[in-house]
């Protein structure tokens, strides 16, 4: 039963041929297994999700499917550590409105996945708690920051997974670990109630094995929230009414500046031979540029960080959360508690988003970065007026060794050089498997990115629904 | 390193981070070579670009101003690492 789709697991529940209670027992069952290898979850409470099963209505749209989730999105009443000791003793004393949303459609939220310590790295390494293993190959990284939710999918210990995306957080990790992995526009979903990182960037979306399944549970998070001030009030619609469609004379952009030196080369062949493949389902191929692309990365760690440093300030062991014992004074208290509490990437980027908008640096860096913001938005409206879409690589090589970047941030930082433009866009983004590397005997998955327009998630989902339904590479597991 | 300006000790000390002696000299490194990647961004010319704040500026969102239920006094406390009389328990601020 763990390897359906959402699609498929509606079908039999519809049908009564099995019970939510069984699928949430048989999906624990599963967990029990395989996670002690895997190490995707942090959290799963079996018994809650039981009760929860034994209510729903299985005339909503997911009604009886369990979802795993980011544990940096609120569930009421569970923990929501975000990967950082600093909120290890933390319950959550409310629901985020996609879990709300999610619940009303019938979902039941269904375990917490293990991500970088406040979904800040690409490796899932900076969790405070465990580092989580590539479902295909356990010496290797999940990718990050959703590497939790993207690993229990891709080994059949999840139906579908929430994550977030602030740089690549849910693309990259999909990308990784062989399974679909949605960024929405930002402002399509509502972020309230999840842990703010950079506020500006921060989107949550779905994992799933196949886009449909993306699709339905896009149907469900999205829409206006009066919670959250950035989401946007335009109708919602059916994102699944495309999916199916020809896509014949659809244009699909092509970047020169996403196909560089240092691409793995079973990458680009993977990501030239999916441009082919488009090419012959009637799309038309566009050479298109984003000059501006270069400079992504230094425009990101600009920002990101110093949105960061200002989000992460509510962590001061007063009305939450860990608390040092010993300061003597509120100085102290401050000092000894975020010492304590948070690691050591956290604490790096703090320090560089402060020094960014400290007194003398502000313009230089900050105002700076989010001019040129501006400029690679530019690009990517610039390129939009020529086509439907852009096609490229989600990430420039397949899942790297546990450890093998841990101590070089910058390297590490460079991992999310195709992914992180689209958020300082506020672009929909999408990854989908398009083959595998062989990489010292194993096989290790490749993503395809698709980059759309705002809030045209449907065009997109449509164009990854078209690869996908007509390659096998979805239909392929890691052995567990 | 060419970030002689970025002293590792004293921007921690405004972000209200403690630092060990070896935090503080892999960080300046660490955070040093950052710098120094994004050096090149600061090189565009950006004459007359208006800043971009968020990807989809949105302005004066309101909302009705009327109570409504939320969080009880104890559901308020529950995270609290120190509480007593229905109010959180602080460190000493003033000397």
């Amino acid at each position: 039963m763990h390897t359906l789709t959402i699609a498929g697991l509606r079908r039999k529940l519809a049908a009564r041929e099995v019970t939510p209670v069984e699928v949430i027992e048989n999906l624990a069952a599963r967990i029990s297994a395989v996670d002690p290898q895997i190490q995707g979850y942090l959290a799963v409470s079996v018994e809650k999700a039981i009760e929860e099963a034994k209510n729903v209505n299985l005339d909503l749209p997911l009604g009886g499917i369990p979802i795993a989730i980011k544990d940096v999105i609120a569930v009421e009443g569970e923990q929501n550590t975000c990967g950082s000791k600093i909120l290890q003793p933390y319950r959550s004393p409310y629901s985020a409105t996609v879990i709300q949303k999610l619940r009303a459609a019938g979902a039941i939220p269904f375990g917490r996945c293990n991500l970088d310590e406040f979904a800040m790295g690409s490796s899932t390494e900076n969790s405070a708690y465990q580092k989580t293993r590539n479902p295909w190959d356990l010496s290797r990284i999940p990718g990050g920051s959703s590497g939790g939710s993207a690993a229990v999918v891709a080994a059949d210990e999840a139906f579908a997974a929430l994550g977030s995306d602030t740089g690549g957080s849910i693309r990259q990790p999909a990308a990784l670990c062989g399974c679909v992995g949605l960024k929405p526009t930002y402002g399509r979903v509502s972020r309230f109630g999840l842990t703010a990182f950079a506020s500006s960037l921060d989107q949550i979306g779905p994992f799933s094995k196949t886009v449909e399944d993306s699709a339905l549970i896009l149907n469900a998070i999205s829409g206006l929230d009066a919670h959250d001030s950035t989401s946007v009030n335009l109708p919602v619609p059916d994102f699944t009414a495309d999916l199916g469609k020809d896509i014949k004379g659809m244009k699909l952009g092509l970047p020169k500046e996403y196909f560089i030196d240092g691409i793995d080369p079973q990458v680009l062949a993977a990501v030239r031979a999916a441009v082919d493949h488009y090419a012959s389902l009637g799309a038309e191929i566009i050479d298109v540029s984003l000059p501006y692309t270069e400079h992504a990365v230094g425009v990101y760690y600009i920002i990101a960080t110093a949105e960061a440093s200002a989000n992460l300030a509510r962590f001061d062991g007063v009305r939450y959360g860990h608390r040092a014992q010993g300061g003597h004074n509120l100085l102290e208290h401050y000092l000894k508690t975020r010492a304590e509490g948070f690691g050591p990437e956290v604490k790096r980027r703090i320090i560089l988003g402060t020094y960014v908008l400290s007194s003398g640096y502000h313009d230089a860096y900050y105002l700076h970065a989010q001019k040129v913001r501006t400029l690679i938005r530019r690009d990517f409206t610039d390129a939009f007026e020529k086509v439907d879409a852009i096609i490229c690589p989600t990430s420039p090589t397949p899942a790297f060794k546990i450890g093998e970047k841990s101590n070089d941030p910058l390297a590490m930082y460079l991992a999310d050089i195709f992914t992180i433009a689209t958020n300082l866009a506020g672009l929909p983004g999408i990854s989908l498997p398009c083959g595998f590397a062989d990489v010292d005997g194993k096989k290790l998955p490749i993503g395809l990115q698709l980059l759309g327009k705002s809030f045209d998630e449907s065009n997109l989902l449509r164009l990854a629904h078209a690869y996908e339904q007509s390659t096998d590479w979805h239909k392929a597991r890691p052995e567990w | 390193m060419s970030q002689p300006d970025f002293d590792v000790r004293h921007i921690a000390n405004l972000a209200r981070i403690a630092l060990t002696d070896d935090e503080a000299a892999t960080f300046q490194a660490q955070i040093g070579q950052v710098l120094d990647h994004v050096a090149k961004m600061r090189t565009v010319d950006v004459t007359g670009i208006e800043p971009t704040a968020h990807a989809f500026p949105v302005f004066n969102i309101f909302r009705e101003d009327v109570p409504r239920d939320w969080f009880t006094p104890a559901e308020a406390l529950a995270n609290a690492p120190h509480s007593a009389n229905q109010l959180i328990v602080v460190t000493k601020v003033l000397d």
